[in-house]
């Protein structure tokens, strides 16, 4: 029935973003092509051209987007060419999309039932009953429960998933031929990412929907597509099947996007992450060679830089293209993790900080919600304790509470012997802050845009250690070394620092006293893969060196297991797995624990990938699982009558290592397909 | 260890426009600063130009008093030079509003950053007082004082510092309310700053983009108070020029000679744009820096 020909063909396009000071290229020379039913993947860092590529497919781009050169053929015909009438039937009809943030494209005072019945209303001019019927049928195929009652609902109503579900569903509901995926899964918790993936790959083989998958994640990218490309710079600089892509990486970029990501099986004893050197900037987009060449590894000085490079076929991969002169003579590609045999992991030390029954309650809307309900944790002297979570699991109050920015109800936090769990940061004495500090989240806020860096990093030697102005200036270029930044770096400002930069910056910060405990509420999150590793590498080299107690929280799996020592994983604001690093994420697990770990994206092609049926957290849950188990709803194994009642009794498999379930240690789940692989797949 | 990843090329200096702290303005913002800057120089010059004393009655030119070679913009019923009358009335207007306005400058923000830094008890008080003082029309309030306190300069800054601080309280309250949720207020915090150092230093800072804007306008809206107050007859005391008071004089000839009300009407005016275009100029530079 398929008219022969890709679905759409991307031939040689070229857009330029015009501003004041002249044209800026965002896409370089771009041609790939997506045949019917297929997912193509396009990845890269920030920066690349990846959404340029999505908005110029959509004839998005907006005033100061220019097409310079190029086609963009969708069935034959140049969209690029379309307008007025004829885009609009194309637009949303055959091709949909579906953008990051699910809350910006659904509108805030409208049902989701009304904004799912436009579409059916706008381009197939069918009645208000069949597009109602319409409407609750796409709920129901993006595994929505209760489709009739989600109609009448409004988008704050739902949780994050869900929310995203609804796009998912109102881009599928007129059928299109193409669906395009702006990195749909970003601000997503791993188990829900892994769930809403999932359900995009089910849908399209279902409807046999062509998806271009655009995202920095390569776990993720593996786990939908069949090929990808990757763009560096606005130019492709590899393209294959996705097993010839991450099995055979041909040219270094790809090689270090592979690198730079912890793998799923990683651990503490690994081998350190390999950050991109260098960052993206704007001579790379106009080198004549290879815009990569200055941070590439492999370059060759006159060969690599003086003409420009065509994309040439790997040998004897059908399909699979690299823009690279030295491909062939690369060396060949390993995975990092291949499996070591692992050094015992490291000896216990004293405990210096430890919470018991640690509860906190916050206020909303005059009902009470607990973010924390008795936290059980312990950290070691010289040790990492990852807090694991998704969000609203409490890990940020709980560092909150360490910090002393706010006090916790009830329980007990000893640091040395001493409680500080109600101890507000202003009664803190001088010698308890110089021992406990903090790294924040969000390096557009850590640091004060008004100040330099010079006076950020002096101001915190001179307050907790009471330097004099010429000590604390050396105590800057000191911290400034011990963060690998040039000490002239002093005399900036943060808005002249990149994201990674300032992070650096925020480290040196809580450096500034030695202090023995350093809390890091998820320091790498906001920033760009090849940046994160080496700020993870940074973070864990100085823990070593500087024998810090570091109190790591993330919701990044791969992270973790690269960073910790011990782990807790939060659930609802309980500890549901603690222990050191190697139990955690050995049989036997946690029911959660296992639904995490199965969830986690790895790009690696070879290993077993579990495919679960998970399930999400609904929107609001108030109350209802104080008693019992946190978990109950998602869990797959739950013991009606008794886990929704009792609390869950602590089971410790084996020394140190504590799981709190009502299942009996031999009941635990034991592998990562367990119950529910297969059950609800359909 | 030498993974500098993101440190081997130097970071972008910050966007075109901003700058590295430069100062630059839309055409807009300049035409309203060249406006305030032509008064504020005829204003500090009045002394040594070569003017008529501006409160002399020339009883000769009042046979006709429309603009001639001897006084160019006429005199007033009184035989006063319009002229001279009118740039020593800006002295009064570019001393008084200023400080008026920087008095509640300073008292807002004061308040505003502590409402907004210590919320509770404090902020409740003082953003009920600041409303019982916003629900109260401005111009009844200033007759009630200035009548019972007398029209003294002192006393006019004090009115309008009074009923101009609750405004920019507001605004000072709701970005300490904003900033101090900032993770650099947090990391102060836990290097034991005090209260007053965080407000000042790590706060207010950052705050001072949208305060500058507002105190342009405020500066305008003060310019015109002391034009109605001048005009009630509860400004500064005759026979200080001031424009209200000139309007106020001559009004009731505006039929005959309309000159005599008109140039200190346009004064005003003028004043008022200049530093209402400063201002839009001052707001697109902090939106987009």
């Amino acid at each position: 029935m398929a008219e022969p020909g890709p679905l759409l063909a991307c031939e040689r396009l070229t857009v330029d973003y015009g501003s004041e000071g002249g044209r800026q290229r965002a896409v370089d020379d771009l041609s790939f092509h997506i045949g019917r039913g297929e997912a193509f993947g396009l990845v890269g860092e920030s920066g690349c051209g990846k959404s340029t590529v999505a908005l110029a497919i959509m004839r998005h781009l907006g005033p100061n987007g220019i097409v310079a050169n190029g086609a963009i053929r969708f069935e034959g015909t140049d969209l690029l060419g379309l307008g007025g009438e004829a885009l609009r039937r194309v637009r949303g009809a055959r091709i949909a999309m579906v953008y990051q943030d699910p809350l910006s494209s659904l509108n805030p005072v409208m049902t989701i039932g009304r904004q799912l019945m436009e579409v059916p209303l706008l381009h197939r001019t069918a009645d208000r009953a069949t597009a109602r019927r319409l409407a609750v049928q796409a709920l129901a195929d993006v595994e929505l429960p209760d489709p009739e009652a989600l109609m009448s609902r409004y988008p704050h109503q739902l949780s994050g998933g869900q929310q995203q579900r609804c796009v998912i569903a109102m881009a599928m509901i007129a059928e299109p031929a193409l669906l395009v995926l702006d990195e749909p899964t970003t601000g997503l918790d791993v188990t829900v990412e892994a769930a809403v993936l999932d359900l995009v790959d089910r849908l399209r083989r279902r409807r046999g929907t062509a998806v271009l998958f655009i995202s920095h994640n390569l776990g993720a990218v593996g786990r939908l597509c069949d090929r990808v490309g990757v763009l560096y710079a606005g130019r492709l600089v590899e393209q294959g099947a996705l097993a010839q892509v991450f099995r055979n990486p041909r040219h270094p970029y790809t090689r270090g996007l592979l690198n730079c990501v912890p793998s799923a099986g990683a651990n503490r004893q690994g081998r350190p992450l390999t950050p991109i050197g260098g960052s993206l900037t704007e001579a790379a987009r106009l080198a004549v060679g290879c815009a990569f060449a200055d941070r590439c590894g492999h370059v060759v000085e006159g060969l690599c830089t003086s003409r420009p490079i065509a994309l040439a076929s790997v040998a004897d991969e059908a399909s699979h293209v690299a823009r690279c002169v030295r491909s062939e003579s690369l060396p060949t590609f390993a995975w990092r993790q291949a499996s070591v045999p692992q050094p015992a992991a490291r000896a216990a030390t004293e405990t210096i900080l430890e919470a018991r029954g640690l509860s906190k309650r916050y206020d909303l809307d005059g009902s009470s919600i607990a973010a924390l309900g008795g936290i059980e944790v312990e950290l070691e002297r010289g040790r990492t304790l990852a807090i694991v979570g998704e969000s609203g699991s409490g890990k940020s109050t709980f560092a909150r509470i360490l910090s002393g920015l706010t006090g916790a109800d009830d329980g007990e936090l000893s640091f040395h012997g001493q409680d500080i769990a109600r101890l507000p940061i202003a009664k803190r004495s001088r010698d308890l802050r110089q021992r406990l500090q903090m790294i924040f989240q969000n390096p557009d806020s850590t640091l004060n845009p008004s100040h330099t860096v010079g006076y950020a990093l002096r101001r915190a030697a001179g307050r907790l250690c009471g330097l004099r102005r010429q000590e604390a200036d050396a105590e800057v270029s000191r911290l400034l070394k011990l963060v690998q930044l040039p000490t002239h770096y002093a005399q900036r400002m943060p808005d002249q620092l990149s994201g990674g930069q300032r992070q650096r910056i925020s480290i040196a910060r809580a450096l500034a006293a030695a202090p023995e405990v350093v809390v890091a509420d998820e320091p790498v999150s906001a920033l760009d893969v090849s940046v994160q590793a080496a700020v993870a590498n940074l973070l864990k080299d100085l823990q070593e060196r500087q024998q810090l107690s570091l109190v790591f929280i993330s919701h990044d799996i791969a992270l973790v297991r690269y960073m910790a020592d011990y782990v807790a994983l939060f659930y609802r604001g309980r500890v549901v797995e603690f222990g050191p690093a190697d139990a955690v994420f050995a049989p036997p697990y946690h029911p959660y624990t296992q639904m995490l770990l199965a969830a986690v994206p790895d790009p690696d092609p070879d290993s077993p990938r579990p495919r679960l049926a998970l399930r999400e957290p609904s929107a609001v849950q108030p109350g209802g699982t104080e008693r019992g188990c946190p978990f109950t709803n998602r869990c797959p194994y739950r013991i009606e009558g008794k886990c929704d009642r009792e609390k869950p009794p602590i089971v410790i498999p084996s020394a140190g290592h504590r799981i709190a379930c009502h299942l009996s240690p031999e009941n635990l789940p034991h592998d990562l397909v367990g119950a529910f692989g297969g059950a609800a797949l359909s | 260890m030498t993974d500098i990843a993101d440190i081997a090329t130097p970071a972008p200096i910050a966007p075109s426009g901003q700058g590295a702290r430069s100062f630059r303005l839309s055409t807009a913002g300049y035409l309203g600063l060249a406006i305030i800057l032509a008064w504020a120089i005829v204003a500090l010059l009045a002394p040594v130009l070569a003017l008529p004393a501006p409160n002399a009655s020339d009883l000769a030119a009042l046979a006709d008093p429309r603009p001639s070679a001897n006084h160019w913009l006429g005199v007033d019923l009184s035989g006063r030079d319009i002229l001279s009358r009118t740039i020593w009335g800006a002295r009064t207007v570019l001393t008084v509003a200023p400080i008026a306005v920087a008095g509640a400058t300073v008292v807002g923000a004061v308040l505003g950053l502590c409402a907004g830094y210590y919320r509770g008890v404090p902020d409740s008080v003082l953003s009920r007082v600041s409303d019982i003082i916003l629900s109260f029309p401005v111009i009844i309030l200033y007759m009630i004082i200035l009548t019972k306190f007398g029209a003294s300069a002192f006393n006019i800054v004090a009115v309008i510092t009074v009923t101009k601080a609750p405004i920019i309280y507001r605004l000072v309250r709701a970005m300490t309310l904003e900033l101090r949720e900032r993770e650099y207020v947090a990391a102060a915090q836990m290097r034991g700053e005090s209260a007053l150092y965080i407000m000042l230093v790590e706060i207010l800072p950052n705050a001072r983009g949208p305060i500058v804007v507002d105190v342009c306008l405020r500066l305008g809206y003060t310019t015109i108070a002391i034009g109605a107050l001048g005009f009630l007859g509860i400004g500064l005391p005759p026979p200080t020029p001031d424009w209200g008071g000139m309007v106020r004089e001559t009004y009731g000839m505006i039929s005959i000679y309309p000159h005599m009300a008109i140039v200190p009407c346009i004064a005003i005016s003028s004043l008022v744009v200049g530093f209402n275009l400063l201002a839009v100029g001052l707001r697109r530079r902090v939106q987009h820096g």
